[in-house]
């Protein structure tokens, strides 16, 4: 059975708005030239503040100790060893470096794709159904919103002491998988993009309601989608007073308590200076890349979410 | 794909007598399919831990003998626990620290972040993607790596910048004593949320419609007034949201405090009110206290949040 007599979906506001609004960036007042010349010295300005220490990590990641304290900060040092950091930072205490890691990858990944389907779930059906007790739901997880993240994290800690989940992989996870924020998202973008009457149709056609939403609900939610989960994925993934608070193992460590944990050793032990560095570095990298890769899905939902918040 | 068109008159009237029964069910079961996994793990991970916390908060623990060895008993305590907090001066204080912190940051990120989205959209900047990246990048360092970088950058002996200027100017700042290391902590916020505030910001601005700038240029309003006058007025809601985040985000101050307390004498376990509250916690062990005092933070950060939308409110009426 086809549940698709899907009208190709209207174009979603926030993607007819940035293809009008994409052609006429040459708008505006007069693009005189000196004017382009003080606005363009400006952002380079702020840019070299905003990439000073992401260059200074790579310059420091490339020094030995010695030349680390020896030498300009801003300038590479006598001997080019950043091979041989990197490999201690693999190397170190049997590759806990790696494992962290991928503990940071397991909380990150799993966390934020969980996350989102529930929220795509329940804020699809916040939006497109009737029913009592879906303003209490709402209101409910609205205040979650407002709620500081940091003020559960104790309370948290001594509920999942109760229930023996501390330091334990679940104990960081499983509150990873709520993000009320994401829910509000999905439920402002189902609300004005799933048309009901598409609804509607699919229900004439004989489909059940959870294989409208995952047919028909899921697709057209797709951009808000991906903003909710890379606003969940950043989130886990620099998240550190709740493994803080959860964790005292260090084999479950994410990666910022790893890194931490070698940062605090420095006063007392210097080599733990280019562990620092290099661990930073290596970690940066790929997010830093996701990041700029990923830039354009941080607008389509959260324009939606900002409008009407 | 089409072929629905077709059967769906054939599919409505065959189904006629007994569907609507079988399916108004469904639509009422529906929903609540749709949202229990989430409301569980929300009341798992939202409700529980507030109810615990509110609870622990009222409650006091008496151990019996040295070491707690004869019983633990436990009774309802009233406000004792935040009498204690509140009678604690570090505690207090160091909300009244994040106060003074917020009235600087908050309004220095947002007007920094605010005027960096109007040059990137603005006619005059070259390379705006680029910037928007290398502005973006930050926020995807976790706190804790952008606190332990820019220590770095912070220490004597290590730090490239306090070389510079002692080499340039003849002095050497101290970015971590008593009375500047409040601001290097927020340079180290600023530096890792500006370009994620702009970048709510400049997503707002690209959904004003172009026929504003048009009829702002047709009555002959230059740069800074169509700034002032439409793109301004348009970003608010963007504006209003990016502050509340960040007066949450400040109550909840953290990690770049406490990583900074190895390198910083004048960062003491009570410097932030979490970090007060999780010495409480984890040093102390007086769970009692500590859920007063989070319960403090969470309603001073509500009360903020609440104060600074009244008022934005009226003054939009």
């Amino acid at each position: 059975m086809t549940t698709a007599t899907v009208p190709t979906r209207p174009l979603d506001p926030a993607d007819r708005r940035a293809a009008v609004a994409e052609p006429s960036t040459g708008r505006g007042p007069g693009r005189r030239p000196a004017t382009t010349i003080l606005v363009t010295g400006i952002l380079v300005v702020v840019a070299v503040y905003f990439l000073v220490p992401v260059y200074w990590v790579v310059v420091a990641a490339t020094k030995t100790t010695d030349d680390l304290f020896g030498t300009n900060g801003f300038l590479l040092g006598e001997h080019f060893a950043l091979l041989e950091n990197l490999g201690a930072v693999l190397t170190y205490n049997d590759g806990i470096f790696v494992r962290w890691f991928l503990n940071s990858v397991l909380y990150a990944g799993v966390g934020a794709l969980v996350a989102t389907y529930l929220a795509a779930a329940a804020g699809y059906a916040l939006a497109k159904y009737r029913f009592r007790g879906s303003n209490l739901v709402f209101g409910l997880v609205l205040g979650g919103v407002l709620v500081p993240g940091t003020a559960t994290a104790l309370p948290l800690f001594l509920l999942f002491s109760q229930l023996g989940l501390a330091n334990t992989y679940w104990s960081v996870l499983i509150p990873s998988l709520v993000s009320p924020f994401g829910l509000f998202l999905c439920r402002i973008y189902a609300d004005a993009t799933v048309d009901g009457s598409l609804v509607e149709a699919a229900r004439i056609d004989g489909a059940g309601e959870l294989r409208i939403f995952h047919t028909i609900g899921l697709r057209i939610m797709t951009p808000a989608l991906v903003t909710v989960f890379l606003f969940q994925l950043v989130g886990i993934w620099n998240n550190y007073f709740l493994p803080l608070v959860m964790l005292s193992d260090q084999d479950l460590y994410p990666i910022t308590l790893g890194l931490n944990n070698w940062n605090s050793q420095t006063d007392r032990l210097p080599e733990f200076y280019e562990l620092t560095t290099g661990g930073v570095l290596l970690s940066i990298i790929p997010l830093a890349v996701a990041m700029i890769m990923l830039q354009r899905f941080w607008r389509g939902g959260l324009t939606e979410g900002a409008v009407k918040a | 794909m089409a072929t629905s068109t077709t059967t769906r008159p054939a599919a409505a009237t065959t189904a006629g007598d007994r569907r609507p029964r079988r399916r108004s069910t469904a639509v009422t079961r529906a929903p609540w399919i749709l949202v229990a996994p989430f409301l569980a793990l929300f009341v798992l991970t939202f409700v529980l831990p507030i109810l615990v916390a509110i609870g622990q908060s009222f409650t006091t623990v008496t151990r019996e003998g040295l070491f707690g060895e004869e019983g633990v008993t436990s009774s309802f305590a009233w406000f004792e626990n935040y009498r204690l907090a509140l009678e604690d001066g570090n505690f207090v204080a160091s909300i009244g620290r994040m106060l003074l912190f917020g009235v600087v940051q908050v309004p220095v990120m947002i007007i920094a972040a605010t005027v960096l989205a109007l040059l990137l959209e603005s006619a005059s900047a070259r390379w705006p993607g680029l910037f928007r990246a290398a502005y973006f990048l930050p926020y995807g360092i976790p706190g804790v790596l952008a606190t332990i970088l820019w220590s770095f950058l912070y220490v004597p002996g290590l730090s490239p910048i306090i070389d510079v200027t002692s080499m340039l100017f003849g002095f050497e700042p101290d970015f971590l004593g008593a009375g500047t290391v409040l601001w290097s902590i927020a340079n180290i916020v600023t530096w890792t949320y500006a370009g994620y505030n702009m970048l709510i910001i400049v997503a707002q601005l690209k959904a004003i419609p172009p026929e504003l700038y048009e009829s702002a240029r047709v009555d002959g309003a230059g740069p800074w007034r169509t700034a002032w006058s439409i793109q301004l007025p348009l970003i608010r809601p963007a504006l209003v949201l990016t502050t509340v985040f960040s007066i949450i985000g400040t109550l909840q101050l953290f990690a770049e405090p406490q990583l900074l307390q190895t390198v910083s004498p004048a960062i003491d376990s009570q410097y932030t009110p979490n970090l007060s509250a999780y010495t409480t916690a984890f040093a102390y062990n007086d769970y009692n206290v500590a859920a007063a005092q989070s319960v403090l933070i969470a309603l001073v950060a509500f009360a903020l949040s609440f104060l600074f939308l009244r008022l934005t409110n009226r003054s939009s009426r």
